[in-house]
């Protein structure tokens, strides 16, 4: 497969400045099929992007995803996981943060680092309910903004829901 | 003229929204000051109904995310759960994939071209643009029988062989598109209220635009030479040569001469599919019942709109337990406001046709 650069240079670098700068906060960190993965803490989420923008060169903002872990979250675990996906262009690099968040907490706002984490952030607020700190303007971006829920929850049935419509 | 600022609504029920979207301006006389696209009007819960499908039932409904390129929401999709699944896709079927989403982008543009000038008031380009884009819908027709939500692509391959009858089809059209491109070229390129409409209008520079998360061809129309085809290469890419078409402006006009610059480059790359189409199977063998270890694939693709993604996370059993979507006019349209302010009223139209925004994708 032609995405799997595994023996990219700037890849191993970058991880090694930020496991060596961000050490505290870094929980994994790996390049795996030409891509860049680190674990971290929410803490240095905003340290972290504005690193891998400003120095390593990962100038857009790909994609926002979150993943709710309902039944890991009952054996203790973070509620939910958000990836962040960065691209670099050119070169054609990828990298990809994975953050915990816990039921009622917030994030702090990619948006000072990246603009088009906007949109993204709003609908994670909105199907998830994850509230993103240091932004403007966090609203509701599919649903009414008088909606009761959060729709992509694990917890929120399919259909047969009436309330909050 | 005195300071007076206006605040004026725009859809959702609106010809030239493409959808249902609204838009809230704020203008001051004829100048925008502000603009707030307000989504979620056609939003029906995609990505929540296809945790409750088995991967091969969600394939059918990618269809409905960009209504005017079907085919290429079901290719990025299925590659998604390919890659998750270590699926080897027959080299057969990789070509026929790239000859049917390339005929897409040309059916796709063919529309926007139409529209676009739809919008600006000059109707006749929308008949030229769609007696082209016709044609193709024909050979979707006798392809797969359906002309609008086409489903051609499944997990590991296509639906159905090519034959000789449908290549040479094919052949035919192909030939016959670039004669409609040189009548809406001829209407278009040198028409003086054409370039007024759109030279110079709704500019974004290159670094705002990567920047805004600007993809596909208005970001290329700003002079930025990312294209997924080209940066990493699916389904065969590599093997056929093309060129990735440029603009210098980043203007309305700069989209317009992209998008049809890709109509010629897509027809190149349609033709080699067809000459170099290999011998063997158009599908892998999968299982009627894909279960797929746990894990998570992410995978992008050059769709007509921008750069089209899927992340698709397995919990073992035979149905996704996530599938998100990155759609390319979502971000797009985020940076309708850096493009409008500044501009003339009656220009946001004219903006807003220019991203090719396509709202099944936005809402999901």
């Amino acid at each position: 497969m032609p995405a799997e650069k595994a023996d990219r240079p700037e890849l191993a670098q970058a991880l090694e400045a930020l496991t060596g700068r961000f050490a505290a906060s870094v929980l994994s960190g790996a390049v795996d099929r030409g891509e860049l993965a680190v674990r971290l803490t929410k803490d240095a989420l905003v340290p972290v992007l504005r690193f891998l923008k400003d120095e390593a060169g990962f100038n857009a903002f790909e994609d926002l995803v979150v993943f709710d872990e309902l039944n890991a979250s009952l054996g203790g675990g973070a509620r939910f996981t958000v990836i962040y996906r960065l691209y670099m262009f050119p070169g054609a690099l990828r990298a990809r943060l994975t953050v915990g968040v816990g039921e009622g907490e917030s994030l702090p706002s990619a948006v000072p680092c990246y603009r088009s984490a906007d949109w993204a952030e709003r609908e994670a607020f909105d199907m998830f309910g994850i509230r993103f700190e240091g932004r403007p303007d966090l609203r509701r971006i599919y649903m009414p903004d008088d909606f009761d829920g959060h729709p992509l929850r694990k917890d929120f049935p399919l259909a047969g829901r009436t309330r909050g419509l | 003229m005195a300071f007076r600022e206006i605040d004026l609504n725009m859809g959702p029920q609106h010809p030239s929204t493409h959808g249902v979207l609204r838009l809230k301006l704020s203008v001051d006389n004829e100048v925008v000051l502000r603009v707030e696209p307000v989504l979620g009007y056609l939003h029906r819960g995609m990505e929540k109904l296809w945790e409750s499908l088995t991967y091969a039932q969600v394939v059918p409904l990618t269809d409905r995310l960009d209504y005017l390129a079907s085919l290429s929401n079901n290719l990025a999709y299925c590659l998604a759960v390919e890659k998750l699944a270590g699926i080897e896709v027959p080299k057969r079927a990789q070509y026929i994939r790239v000859a049917l989403v390339e005929l897409q982008r040309l059916a796709s543009h063919l529309a926007w071209a139409g529209f676009m000038a739809n919008d600006i008031g000059a109707m006749s380009v929308l008949l030229y643009g769609f007696e082209a884009r016709e044609d193709i819908l024909d050979i979707f027709e006798e392809y797969c029988g359906a002309r609008l939500t086409v489903h051609g692509v499944r997990i590991g391959g296509v639906i159905r062989d090519v034959d000789a009858t449908l290549v040479s089809r094919i052949r035919a059209v192909l030939e016959r598109i670039p004669h409609r491109l040189e009548d809406i070229r001829a209407l278009l390129d040198e028409n003086r209220i054409w370039k007024e409409r759109t030279v110079g209008v709704g500019r974004i520079a290159a670094g705002d635009a990567i920047d805004y998360g600007l993809t596909g061809p208005p970001l290329r129309a700003s002079g930025v030479a990312w294209d997924m085809r080209k940066d990493i290469p699916y389904s065969s890419y590599d093997d056929f040569d093309f060129d990735v078409p440029l603009g210098a402006n980043g203007d309305v006009y700069d989209r317009y001469f992209v998008r049809l610059e890709e109509i010629c480059q897509s027809i190149r790359i349609v033709g080699q599919a067809l000459d170099g189409l290999p011998e063997g199977d158009f599908k892998a063998k999968v299982p009627r019942v894909l279960k797929i270890p746990p894990g998570e694939a992410f995978h992008t693709i050059e769709s007509p709109k921008g750069v089209l993604g899927f992340t698709v996370r397995s919990d073992g059993t035979d149905k996704p337990e996530r599938v998100k979507m990155k759609s390319p006019s979502f971000i797009n349209l985020q940076s309708l406001e850096h493009m409008c302010r500044g501009n003339l009223f009656s220009d946001v139209i004219g903006i807003l046709g220019s991203l090719d925004i396509v709202l099944g994708e936005i809402d999901k």
